[in-house]
C-alpha cells in the first residue's frame, strides 16, 4: 500500500481542522480542531515510522516516541488550556472569541 | 484489492466525516461525539500501523481523558445550539475556501513524491512497550524527565488559573 494514503489522509484531517479554526467562533469548537490537527501530525509520524520499519531501517521508534511526546504535550497544553477557558466563561458568561478583542481594556 | 486497503478505507471515510461532523455541527455536545468517533478510527489507523502502543494511549489520553474533559466542561457551560455564536458567512467560506486551497496544493505538491510503501501485512515488534520503553529510556531520557516538568507546571497553572 503506498504511504500516499496515509499522506493524504492526514492532509486531509489537517485541513479539515484548520477550516474549523477558521470557521467557527466557539472557542472550545476551535481547541477541538487543534488537537485534530495535533493528530493528523501524529498519524503521518506512525505512517513514516512504519514505511521505515518496512525499508529496514532500526531506528524508527524515534518517530512513535515523538507521537508519544506530542501526546504529553497535548495533554498538558489541554488542561491549562481549558482553564483559561473557563476562567473566560466565568467572567464574560460566553466563549465567543471575539470576547477576547476587548482583552486590552 | 486487498483487506487492509478495504480496513483503511472503511476508517478513513469513517475519521474524514467525523472531522466533517466535528466543523458543521451546530451542538457543541455533538462536535465532542463527533471527535471521539474520529478518535477511535485514528486509533485503528495505529493499529493498522503496527504501533500497539500507541494506540492504547492513544485510547486512554485522548478519547478517555482530553475528550470527557471537554465534555465535561461544555456541560458545566450549559452550552446549546441557540446561544451558539455565528461568524458571518462571507468569514466562513473565506475560512472554507482557504483550507480548501491549502489541502489544494499539498495535495499536488505530495501527489508525485516517491516513497517507499507500506507492506502493511507484515507485521513488526517496534511498537510493542518493551521496544519503545528501550528506546525511550536510553536516547530520550532527557526529554522524557522534561515532559513531567511540563506536566507539573501544567497543573500547577491549571490550578492557578482556575481557582476563583
Amino acid at each position: 500500500m503506498p504511504v500516499q494514503y496515509y499522506i493524504f489522509l492526514s492532509i486531509a484531517l489537517f485541513c479539515i481542522g484548520i477550516m474549523g479554526v477558521l470557521m467557527r467562533r466557539n472557542a472550545i469548537i476551535i481547541f477541538m480542531c487543534i488537537e485534530l490537527m495535533l493528530n493528523a501530525v501524529n498519524l503521518l509520524l506512525v505512517a513514516f515510522s512504519k514505511m521505515w520499519v518496512d525499508a529496514g531501517r532500526t531506528d524508527a521508534a524515534s518517530a512513535q516516541l515523538f507521537v508519544f511526546f506530542v501526546m504529553v504535550v497535548a495533554a498538558a497544553e489541554v488542561s491549562v488550556g481549558l482553564a483559561i477557558i473557563v476562567m473566560m466563561y466565568r467572567n464574560t458568561h460566553s466563549v465567543d472569541i471575539n470576547i477576547l478583542s476587548r482583552l486590552k481594556n | 484489492m486487498s483487506i487492509e486497503q478495504i480496513i483503511f478505507i472503511v476508517l478513513s471515510s469513517i475519521a474524514i466525516a467525523a472531522a466533517l461532523g466535528v466543523i458543521l455541527s451546530k451542538n457543541p455536545v455533538n462536535s465532542v461525539l463527533c471527535m471521539i468517533i474520529c478518535f477511535v478510527a485514528i486509533a485503528g489507523h495505529y493499529i493498522m500501523l503496527n504501533a500497539q502502543f500507541l494506540f492504547i494511549v492513544h485510547l486512554i489520553v485522548y478519547t478517555g481523558a482530553i475528550m470527557v474533559l471537554f465534555l465535561f466542561v461544555l456541560m458545566m457551560m450549559n452550552l446549546n445550539a441557540e446561544i451558539e455564536p455565528q461568524k458571518r458567512n462571507w468569514l466562513k467560506y473565506a475560512g472554507a475556501i482557504s483550507g480548501g486551497a491549502l489541502l489544494l496544493v499539498l495535495v499536488g505538491a505530495l501527489r508525485e513524491a516517491s516513497l517507499p510503501a507500506i507492506n502493511a501485512g507484515a507485521s513488526s515488534d517496534i511498537g510493542l512497550i518493551s521496544n519503545l520503553g528501550k528506546t525511550l529510556f536510553t536516547s530520550y531520557v532527557v526529554p522524557f524527565e522534561l515532559s513531567s516538568v511540563l506536566f507539573l507546571s501544567a497543573m500547577v497553572g491549571a490550578v492557578v488559573i482556575g481557582r476563583k
